[in-house]
């Protein structure tokens, strides 16, 4: 191929002709490619082997609890936004046995498992999600002891980002300066164009083994015009994203206000079921079960997925300490968009509206927020109103 | 806690369809370690052989309908070291409950060629309502592999893992499509204590409820989603008084949009 090479940063175009051979590279390096892929009334993330694997000419659309797919008129690739799945589906297992181990007279031994995990590449990852990769990250590698099942899938790994041509109804990226356009921590991103009967993406380069894999593939140098397209997609779909989050002193705001009247309303609609911690890219808790078979011969250490929304999560001797959904759900909310700023330094938030589709009683985070906003600004008003009064 | 001798174990029925206690049978597989551990020692489902008490772990399938059943619990009870209720009908009152919400001496005359004959209690109750109860298995039926965690856990003096949060938890752990928010089928898995590992989500339905409340249960949120979905007033009724109609926060919640 006579194709000049590529550097970083730099932008070239990709007929969607190509995409397999595109799957076909990463494939052939070894990796496990997933992606977005039509599932059960969803577009979920699951293998892709070939370029049919991705929901073709499917969009979804979404709103505080609701979320529907649709068939629509045209070939695209990734005109969807976030489903119910998010990467931490393959870098943090649900479900991980952490040993096992059996008997040995009166002592035991640990049969260690050599966990094997093939490279993954991530196909269509959005700009929120990657901030919530980065942010689990920190979680669990930026300490002091860092999870070794994290590092071992986490290490390696290819992103093939997509910049996103459509906003979902319960997105709010912007508000948490997380998207919609992808800056940064991806190989390679995309710009997906369908333009007069063509279908072709803007890529643009982010390493050096992304520049390799494109280099295989039939490709050529952007021109500025088409640099301009795919700035103009990115551009509209930051224009459709109607929900929003007001971050200014969050931390303060919510601090403060941990006595407000709208945690025992949020308390009433909450289900404590614990859907949004199990969807949010960034929740990372889990809980540990020990077992022992019937002949006590075997035991095993599992590590499962928990949320601050059982009771479990925060019983001690004798109680839960959050016994109350307005707890629960304070918890939550605070650790979020507050407490995690104290723990990690960045919010906990990446606003991918998971928690809002999929909560099934569409408590919308953001909507918590204002209403909290809105009555400490009313108090605040009043105070000075009420000086004005006495002023006067 | 180690014991020497194998533990005796003995199974009761009640009110109730013997499908708790066939989860036991179904356990084919383990059937010969948990005979290699444990000592069967009334199981009449398994075999008239019939050995006596006291027993170390009693199994306790149904629920409470007469008088006699009243007597018959309390001496069990005198009898096991613990106690396990499984099932919805010993833990809730099971199915037949849904006689508790009407005036029994009618459903008498009305299926009965000869009521004089019968003699019941007005209502179908759970165990934990006659004797103190050690530990409650949910379901309906119970569930094999939360059955050998159970037997597992008392052989081994451990904690069991049976969790008291939503099946949603469950069922989000399997990445299942929630079919409440992408199709609208009411699930019953936000209250609905865990266990069954999701199985009516994973095959595309909503929950029925057969675990029985979860810890926190917030029935009132629900229904009002289920409204919103559609669902008019007695089919609210209907989703909560199923096999766990007795429960009280699902008991309160149909109540409550009856009137
Ligand atoms: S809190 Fe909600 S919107 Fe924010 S990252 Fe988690 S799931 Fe997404
Ligand atoms: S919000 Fe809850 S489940 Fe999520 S990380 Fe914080 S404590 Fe854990
Ligand atoms: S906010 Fe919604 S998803 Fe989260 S625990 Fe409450 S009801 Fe469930
Ligand atoms: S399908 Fe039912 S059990 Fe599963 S997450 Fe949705 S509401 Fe919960």
């Amino acid at each position: 191929m006579t194709a000049p090479s590529l550097k970083i940063r730099e932008t070239a175009i990709l007929e969607s002709t190509h995409f397999q051979k595109l799957l076909d590279g990463l494939i052939k390096r070894g990796y496990q490619v997933v992606g977005p892929t039509l599932g059960e009334d969803a577009i979920v993330y699951d293998e892709l082997k070939s370029v049919t694997d991705l929901p073709i000419g499917y969009t979804d659309e979404q709103e505080g609890g609701k979320y529907r797919i649709k068939k629509q008129n045209d070939k695209a690739f990734f005109n969807h936004t976030v489903g119910p799945h998010s990467w931490k589906k393959f870098l943090f297992p649900s479900e991980l046995r952490m040993w096992k181990a059996k008997r040995n007279g009166n002592t035991f031994r640990f049969l260690t498992d050599n966990e094997k995990i093939k490279k993954f590449a991530f196909i269509g990852v959005r700009s929120c999600d990657i901030h919530a990769i980065f942010i689990q990250d920190k979680v669990f590698t930026g300490g002091k002891f860092a999870d070794p099942h994290y590092k071992l899938r986490r290490e390696g790994i290819f992103i093939l980002a997509v910049n996103c041509g459509k906003a979902g109804g319960t997105c709010f990226c912007a508000s948490m300066n997380a998207g919609p356009k992808v800056s940064s921590g991806f190989d390679l991103a995309l710009t997906e164009i369908l333009k007069n009967d063509r279908h072709y993406f803007i890529v643009e380069i982010g390493t050096e083994l992304g520049a390799g894999i494109l280099h295989e593939i039939p490709y050529k140098i952007a021109n500025d015009e088409e640099k301009y397209a795919a700035d103009i997609v990115v551009k509209k779909t930051a224009e459709q994203i109607c929900k929003s989050m007001d971050t200014a002193n969050i931390k303060d705001l919510l601090y403060k206000n941990y006595e407000h009247p709208r945690w025992d309303d949020a308390a009433k609609r909450c289900l404590t079921c614990a859907n949004c911690t199990m969807v949010c890219p960034t929740c990372f808790c889990t809980t540990v079960e020990d077992v022992t078979d019937l002949t006590g011969e075997h035991a095993e250490r599992w590590r499962k997925w928990d949320s601050c929304f059982t009771m479990d999560f925060s019983y001690i001797h004798g109680g839960s300490i959050r016994s109350s959904a307005k707890s629960r759900y304070r918890q939550w909310m605070t650790h979020k968009l507050a407490t995690w700023i104290d723990q990690f330094g960045t919010s906990g938030c990446v606003g991918c509206g998971r928690c809002i589709t999929w909560c099934p009683v569409a408590i919308d985070i953001t909507e918590e927020v204002s209403a909290i906003r809105e009555s400490e600004q009313t108090t605040e008003k009043k105070t000075t109103e009420g000086l004005e009064e006495q002023r006067s | 806690m180690t014991i020497k001798r194998k533990p005796k174990l003995a199974i009761w029925k009640f009110a109730s369809c013997d499908g708790c206690q066939l989860s036991l049978l179904d356990c084919e597989d383990e059937l010969l370690a948990i005979t290699n551990r444990v000592d069967i020692a009334y199981f009449l489902e398994a075999t008239s052989t019939v050995r006596k008490g006291p027993y170390d772990i009693s199994l306790v399938e149904g629920s409470i309908t007469t008088q006699h059943d009243v007597k018959r619990i309390q001496k069990i009870r005198q009898n096991s070291k613990l106690l396990v209720t499984i099932g919805a009908c010993a833990t809730a009152g099971g199915i037949q409950a849904l006689r508790n919400f009407k005036n029994v001496n009618d459903f008498i005359s009305l299926v009965y060629a000869k009521p004089q004959y019968i003699e019941t209690l007005d209502k179908s109750t759970p165990i934990a309502n006659h004797v103190p109860v050690d530990y409650e298995l949910r379901g309906c039926p119970i569930n094999k592999r939360q059955l050998l965690e159970v037997l597992s856990a008392f052989l081994h003096g451990r904690k069991p893992n049976t969790p008291s949060y939503s099946v949603c938890i469950e069922c989000k752990r399997r990445f299942n499509v929630c079919v409440m928010v992408s199709c609208g089928i009411p699930c019953l898995g936000p209250v609905t204590h865990a266990g069954c590992n999701a199985i009516c989500p994973s095959y595309h339905r909503g929950c029925y409820g057969c675990y029985g409340p979860m810890e926190t249960p917030n029935t009132t949120s629900l229904s009002s989603q289920f409204s919103q979905l559609g669902l008019d007033k007695d089919n609210i009724v209907r989703t909560f008084r199923t096999f766990n109609a007795y429960a009280e926060p699902f008991r309160k919640e149909s109540e409550a949009y009856e009137k």
